[in-house]
């Protein structure tokens, strides 16, 4: 490190009440905007869990589906007429809906009912203990070993249940890549038995999973699914319109975006205020320096380094702090929806950056007014 | 290196315009020498800091100009102007102007530092020239634990650490009591003014007169008299 830089280290860390008080500001501000992020992150990624799990290609719905739990169900001349286009290897149903489950113990528990095609068992999720044919035996179910396991009363092999007045039985436990965003244990059993169990329209399917020839067989398969009024959406598409979904029409988007603003106001004014009071303070140093020989870009590189100085270290407190409490928190709570991503880390970093940048610019405006007579004149 | 140190000529200084418009310093022309202790000496508004800004290269002139060592120093650009005053001129302000967040010893390396010396070896020629002002033993001490006297050796340590030819002291003793002053002054008579140095003394303060070798009077900017010290203490 420079010298002149040295200088500005010690008179910004010397300084330990207004140090302090900048790296709240930043670390606080830093922290707000993690959080809201995050837990915007957990919550959009959680409304798509169903697609992951589930991990088709193209999914096929009616078009005002939304989210991948608001399923409007279709009729079977689409999947037949799906399986007929060029281009599709092979086209499965798939059932999602909502069942009560009477436990052991006497209490109700909500339940999120998967129902696999019943050839296939397309898109049915890793055993950890059972084996897969079990799923054919009378009243079988898998239940995933989540967050949300424990609110069945952890069952085991063999566990029997009652699921909307019909006997279940558990002959399965796994696991899935991501847990859902509504905290309600999820079943999987076959397509037939779910249609069976759960009272239900006239039609049953509630998408379409399509599996294409080729990549390059998307496009048409897309083309004539609309054709039939419906949509057929890439997994990425899918959840680009949940997150959408979320994002626009349900306000949450605009709560966190406001939020964070929010918090970027409050972090600049904090930090913006108090880096300004310590270039006051330290103006006639600052006059000094320029009076003993001091050039303008040194002076400037001074500032620039006691702010970006500030904002590093309150950014890395501020992203250690969320990130404990997130820890913390899915500690206690294991089904928390909250998820740094790296895209949460640069967008909170480059919010700092603008902070360092407005307060180094009111700084450096400042001291460049500075005229080393007025130290002469005291 | 020539005899004269500083050489201003016909420097004129004003501030404001139209009604506002107050003159400063009113066309004044000296010459400051090497090996001499030079007082400007007058009373409060007479134009006394407002000419030593002009001629250490922090207040621009209206009209004039000021040779330093040769060089009319208002023809460089700002940044050489800087560089001369890092290289040529020290300042010891009025209020010393201490890092209070520095210690002393690095308050004292601040020249060495902007002259780009590395900082360990910066703060080793530091140690030394607060042995000269008698402070070694204050060297990690923090300015503002120091009494108003070691302040302001302090700051002559400062300001002589960057091996200045000039070196320029605003009021050294208006915020010290008498002895104190006088042994500043002496300080600076004996062990800072040497045959390649030039010591201006900005003060109004009277009793320590005597140890000047020249003493230049100002009066509402004017130059009212040059004279050679009769009461000279050598």
């Amino acid at each position: 490190m420079s010298g002149i830089l040295k200088i500005a280290l010690k008179l910004l860390v010397n300084d330990r009440s207004k140090f302090i008080a900048l790296l709240v500001g930043i670390t606080f501000a830093v922290f707000l905007m993690i959080m809201m992020m995050s837990m915007f992150s957990g919550i959009l990624s959680r409304s798509s869990s169903s697609v992951y799990n589930i991990g088709a290609k193209i999914w096929v719905m009616d078009p005002a589906v939304n989210n991948a739990t608001s399923s409007i169900p279709m009729p079977d001349y689409v999947l037949s007429t799906a399986r007929s286009i060029d281009g599709v290897k092979y086209a499965v149903p798939i059932y999602f809906g909502n069942a009560l489950v009477k436990l052991k113990s006497g209490a109700y528990q909500a339940v999120s009912v998967v129902g696999l095609d019943d050839a296939t068992l397309y898109g049915r999720p890793e055993l950890i203990e059972g084996k897969i044919e079990d799923i054919y035996a009378e009243s079988a179910f898998f239940v995933v070993k989540d967050a949300e396991f424990k609110k069945l009363e952890s069952p085991a092999i063999g566990t029997e249940f009652e699921i909307n007045d019909h006997r279940g039985l558990v002959v399965g436990l796994a696991k899935v890549a991501s847990g859902g965003l509504f905290g309600i244990p999820t079943v999987y059993t076959t397509y037939n038995r779910a249609i069976t169990y759960i009272p239900s329209m006239r039609f049953t399917t509630s998408y379409i999973l399509i599996e294409p020839k080729h990549d390059t067989d998307i496009p048409f398969i897309q083309q004539q699914i609309k054709k039939l009024g419906y949509q057929a959406l890439t997994r990425d598409q899918f959840v680009n319109k949940i997150s959408d979904f979320y994002t626009y029409q349900t306000g949450m988007g605009m709560n966190v975006l406001m939020m964070t603003a929010i918090s970027f106001i409050v972090g600049l004014s904090i930090s913006g205020q108090t880096f300004y009071t310590f270039i006051l303070e330290n103006m006639e140093r600052f006059g000094a320096l320029k009076a003993i020989g001091a050039k303008g870009h040194e002076l400037i590189a001074m500032i620039l380094f006691q702010a970006s100085f500030t904002a590093l270290i309150g950014y890395g407190l501020g992203v250690g702090l969320a990130s404990g409490l997130m820890i913390l928190a899915k500690l206690r709570l294991p089904s928390y929806a909250a998820q740094v991503t790296y895209t949460n880390l640069i967008f909170a970093f480059v919010m700092v950056l603008i902070m360092a940048g407005v307060s180094s610019y009111i700084g450096v405006r400042k001291v460049l007014q500075i005229q080393p007579f007025d130290i002469f004149r005291g | 290196m020539g005899n004269v140190a500083i050489k201003a000529n016909a420097l004129i200084k004003w501030f404001g315009e139209g009604e506002t418009k107050t003159i400063a310093v009113k066309s004044a022309s000296f010459e400051a020498n090497f090996g001499e202790l030079l007082y400007i000496v007058g009373p409060s508004g007479s134009g006394k800091t407002t000419l030593l800004s002009m001629i250490s290269g922090i207040l621009k002139p209206n009209e004039g100009s000021v040779l330093v060592e040769g060089k009319d120093i208002w023809q460089m650009k700002s940044d050489d102007i800087a560089d001369l005053r890092l290289h040529k001129i020290g300042f010891v302000f009025q209020d010393y102007h201490l890092f209070p967040r520095l210690t002393t010893v690095e308050n004292v390396a601040i020249p060495l530092i902007l002259k780009k010396m590395d900082w360990n070896e910066a703060i080793k020629v530091a140690l030394e020239y607060l042995e000269i002002v008698g402070l070694k033993d204050r060297a990690q001490l923090q300015p503002v634990k120091l009494s108003g006297g070691e302040q302001q050796r302090v700051a002559i340590a400062r300001a002589i650490a960057g091996h200045p030819d000039i070196l320029i002291f605003d009021e050294p003793t208006a915020s010290l009591d008498g002895d104190t002053g006088r042994k500043i002054v002496e300080f600076i008579k004996t062990k800072i003014l040497n045959a390649e140095r030039c010591v201006i003394i900005v003060t109004h303060d009277s009793r320590i007169y005597e140890y000047a070798d020249s003493i230049m009077k100002m009066e509402d900017g004017n130059i009212i008299g040059f004279e050679r010290n009769t009461l000279h203490v050598a």
